[in-house]
Formats: structure tokens, C-alpha cells, sequence
């Protein structure tokens, strides 16, 4: 037997897929739970009917929602010593690609697009780079394509950039202007931000890395594999697919058409 | 000290026991699991505050002391039976209703990350009356709501005496919150640890 809340949290994502075809129905369900439940509190609703009442008829509304139902916590050259292990182990190889695509899929607010750029460019290959970076938040790939991020957090980003193996002054790639760092804007001139999703979407362009981290927890099985899917697809030959530091493909289908190149800082590569 | 023994009546037999613990943790876990024996057969799910949320080394630590395995839990991992896991340092540890790991980075709970809340919650959802839940010393006021849930949906709840308990705050605040099954000495938890396993249902 379900229980209420249950069956109403279902017909809320029901609802939400049917009206503005945003796909949580594969997600994790008990992280999913939480969230809703945190947002009914901030909508003042006593139940996810109601709530689900009020999405279905104000699509303010239900952008607000998105936000509670997206995780968009990012940071600069986040793991920094993954970053350090791209620097050491996967430029060596990108060098001798005469071009680069990139796919930063769950992008966020973009942290971590300016951390790869700022790395591509350090190691000469940012000019023959071209970067998708892709996300279900349109107010995140918003202050993406910005670039501006809060000043207070710039000590443990070039904290974090040092770790990399950053070999400038982490101050060169932004202005500090009030309470905000404003980056360079040259760092993303060959990135395109672009609404794609993992769930619902298919491959747009074929890519020789891909970096998808920190999105993937939040799937279930099913939708690890549609998304480990989509990258297989859109990889060439050797390409590297790289994934947040508790993020495997151990679990899912898709373990026998990669090798992994490193481990520890989940770097992956396609047979 | 009040011991209820009235949970055996009603208490059906258990398929999991999650297990929360902060400052003082580690002592206390390791005197709760010298009774265990190699060939138990129960999950045990624990999250342990640490100081530190990079890489921790407490599955090893405990790999090297116990009978059983000893692993941390990953994330869409399914649920071994006779396993003994440990929730990794700065993510939530969440169970989901096939039986396997979730991981999250939502906001910490009482400034923790992971948090007992959203494990026991996860865990009561899914097992209900099937799961065991024990909390134990610590000195924040995480794992009271998510005893309270494991309660409310029929498992079996287990507090650490607050008097006896390295840190006092995390029971007491738990015992504010609800009234547990049991409120036991450590090493009365870690027997009735191997008497669930003989009522245990597989
Ligand atoms: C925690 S952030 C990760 C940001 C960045 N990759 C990092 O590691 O710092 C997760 C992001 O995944 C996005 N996301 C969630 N579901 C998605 C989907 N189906 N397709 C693409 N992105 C998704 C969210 O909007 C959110 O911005």
C-alpha cells in the first residue's frame, strides 16, 4: 500500500513531465523526496497536492520549484586534484588533436567551464577548443554565460586553482568589482552554453572529452545508463569521459565499453 | 535506565539496522561490534561524523578489527547482506527502495554532511517495521527527526543512555524527539545486535 504523500509525489512529477516536460520521473527518489518536501516549507503548502496545484497553473511558480529540485552547488577547479590529473595525465594526449569538443554536461552556473578553460588555456589548447556546456536550469546557464561569481568564495577557488597546478596568478583571469570577481570573457569565447537535457534529449555533436560531474548521483540506474548512453554515443574513438569523485560506472551497463585511465579521479576513457 | 523488552512481542524480524554516530563515534562503534561474528548476516548502514569530509580511512580502520566485510558505501551500489557500510566523508547517504545506495550533495543538516536524518529517513521508508535504528553519542542534534520517523513507521529504535554516552547532547535530543524501544549501555546495544540477527529475515 502507498502512502499519501507518495502517490502525491509521483503526480507531481507526473505533472511536472506532462506540463512542462522536465523529466524527474528517474531521478533518485529519496534525494527527490527531500527536496520537495524542503520546497513545500518555502511555498507555504501544506500538501505536494497543493503544490502541485499551484506549478500546474503558474509557470513562475514552477521555475522557482526547478530550482529546489536542481542541486546547483559548484565550485572552482572543485577536486582540484582530478584538475591536477587531467594537467599530468589526459593534456598530454589532447595535444595531439589537431581540434577539441568538449561536453560539460550539468554545467551549473559554470564554475566549472571557467575552470577547464582557464586549465586549456594554460597548456595552449583553449584557441582550437570548442566547449559545450549544457544544463536543465536556465537560470544557471544565465550567470554561466556571466561569468561573474562572488568575490568571498575567490580565496578557496585559487586556493583550490594552486592545487590544480595553476601556473599563474589565479587574479589574472578576473576583475574584482564590489562584492564580485567578473572573469575574463575571452575564457569563453569558444564555449557555447546550451538547454540540453540527459534525460529527455539526444547527442547533438560528436565530442573527445567529456565531463559530467556531480550530476549523475542524483539519477537512478536507469538514467545513469541513458545518460552513459548519450556519452558513448557522442565520444570518438578513445575519447575521455570524466565523472564526479563518487560517481562510477561499476554499477551500470556500460562498464565493458570503457577503460578506466585513473581510478581515484574517476577518468575514464572509451574502448 | 529504562529497558523496554516489550519490542520482541511485536517487533517482526529485521532486514537492516542503521546506525548514526558523532563525536565519540568510533570508540563507541567498535565496542557495539565486538560481539559480531564472521557469517552475520545483516546490513549495517553507518554514518559517522568526521572531522574531516576529504577522504577518510574509517572502513579500513574497521576492516582490520572485524569479522565481516567492511566497505564505504557507493553510490547505486545494491545492499549486500553481511555487510558493514560506512557513509563517505561530505556526501548524504540516502537507501532507495530497490535496495541500493543514493548519494547527494544537498545543504548539510546540523552543519553535517552526511547526515543520520537522511539516512534513517531513507531507511524507515523503505524497510519500515524491517529496519533497526540506533543512535549514539555525539554532541549535535542530528538523527532525532529521522529517529523519529524510523518510530512512526513501526521500526524498531534504539538509544544510546545518554549517561553513559561519551557525548550526551545527540541521544538526549533524540530522546526529546521520541521514546525509543530501548535505551541500552553499549555494550547491550551489541547484544542485541547478534539477537536481531537470529530473528532476522532473509
Ligand atoms: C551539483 S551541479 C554540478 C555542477 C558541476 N558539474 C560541478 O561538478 O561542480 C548538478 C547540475 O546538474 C544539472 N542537471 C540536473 N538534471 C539534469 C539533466 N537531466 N540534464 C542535464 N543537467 C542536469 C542541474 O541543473 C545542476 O546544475
Amino acid at each position: 500500500m502507498h502512502r499519501n504523500t507518495d502517490i502525491e509525489l509521483r503526480l507531481l512529477i507526473e505533472a511536472i513531465y506532462l506540463k512542462y516536460s522536465y523529466d524527474f520521473r528517474d531521478y533518485s527518489g529519496a534525494s527527490i523526496k527531500r527536496r520537495v518536501n524542503h520546497a513545500l516549507r518555502q511555498f507555504d503548502c501544506n500538501t505536494i497536492s497543493a503544490l502541485q496545484e499551484r506549478i500546474l497553473h503558474d509557470p513562475t511558480a514552477f521555475m522557482q520549484l526547478l530550482q529546489f529540485l536542481t542541486i546547483p552547488v559548484s565550485e572552482m577547479f572543485r577536486d582540484p586534484e582530478h584538475f591536477l590529473a587531467i594537467r599530468q595525465e589526459v593534456v598530454p594526449i589532447l595535444k595531439t588533436y589537431p581540434s577539441l569538443k568538449i561536453w560539460i554536461a550539468g554545467c551549473s552556473t559554470g564554475e566549472e567551464v571557467y575552470s577547464m578553460a582557464i586549465l586549456l588555456r594554460e597548456e595552449g589548447l583553449l584557441d582550437r577548443t570548442i566547449i559545450y556546456a549544457t544544463d536543465i536550469n536556465p537560470r544557471s546557464l544565465e550567470k554561466a554565460k556571466q561569468g561573474i561569481f562572488s568575490l568571498e568564495n575567490i580565496r578557496a577557488y585559487t586556493h583550490n586553482y594552486q592545487k590544480a597546478g595553476g601556473q599563474r596568478s589565479f587574479a589574472d583571469y578576473y576583475t574584482a568589482a564590489y562584492d564580485y570577481a567578473i572573469f575574463d570573457k575571452t575564457l569563453r569565447e569558444n564555449v557555447t552554453f546550451a538547454d540540453h537535457s540527459l534525460a529527455t534529449d539526444s547527442v547533438f555533436s560528436e565530442t573527445n572529452l567529456i565531463s559530467c560531474r556531480n550530476v549523475l548521483i542524483y539519477f537512478n540506474k536507469n538514467l545513469q545508463n541513458r545518460a552513459f548512453g548519450l556519452f558513448e554515443e557522442s565520444l570518438c574513438h578513445r575519447g575521455f569521459l570524466m565523472l564526479g569523485s563518487k560517481e562510477t560506472l561499476d554499477f551500470s551497463d556500460y562498464s565493458k565499453q570503457f577503460t578506466s585511465v585513473l581510478k581515484q579521479e574517476r577518468i575514464y576513457r572509451k574502448l | 535506565m529504562t529497558v523496554q523488552n516489550s519490542y520482541w512481542a511485536n517487533q517482526g524480524p529485521v532486514e537492516a539496522v542503521v546506525i548514526g554516530a558523532s563525536a565519540g563515534g568510533v570508540e563507541a562503534l567498535l565496542t557495539i561490534f565486538a560481539d559480531l561474528k564472521p557469517g552475520f548476516r545483516l546490513p549495517i548502514i553507518v554514518v559517522l561524523h568526521l572531522p574531516d569530509e576529504r577522504r577518510s580511512q574509517v572502513a579500513e580502520v574497521f576492516a582490520r578489527r572485524l569479522p565481516v566485510p567492511v566497505r564505504e558505501a557507493q553510490d547505486k551500489q545494491p545492499i549486500e547482506p553481511g555487510t558493514l557500510y560506512f557513509a563517505a566523508p561530505g556526501y548524504h547517504l540516502s537507501i532507495e527502495h530497490d535496495h541500493s545506495f543514493s548519494l547527494s550533495q544537498e545543504e548539510r543538516v546540523h552543519y553535517s554532511r552526511p547526515a543520520i536524518d537522511y539516512l534513517f529517513e531513507s531507511a524507515a521508508d523503505v524497510y519500515q517495521q524491517r529496519l533497526a535504528a540506533v543512535l549514539l553519542t555525539g554532541a549535535n542534534q542530528d538523527g532525532a527527526r529521522g529517529m523519529s520517523l524510523v518510530k512512526e513507521l513501526g521500526g524498531l529504535t534504539i538509544i544510546q543512555d545518554p549517561d553513559e554516552a561519551q557525548v550526551s547532547t545527540m541521544p538526549r535530543a533524540a530522546l526529546d524527539l521520541c521514546q525509543p524501544d530501548c535505551i541500552l549501555p553499549l555494550r547491550g546495544i551489541g547484544r542485541l545486535l547478534v539477537e536481531l540477527e537470529h530473528n532476522a529475515c532473509y
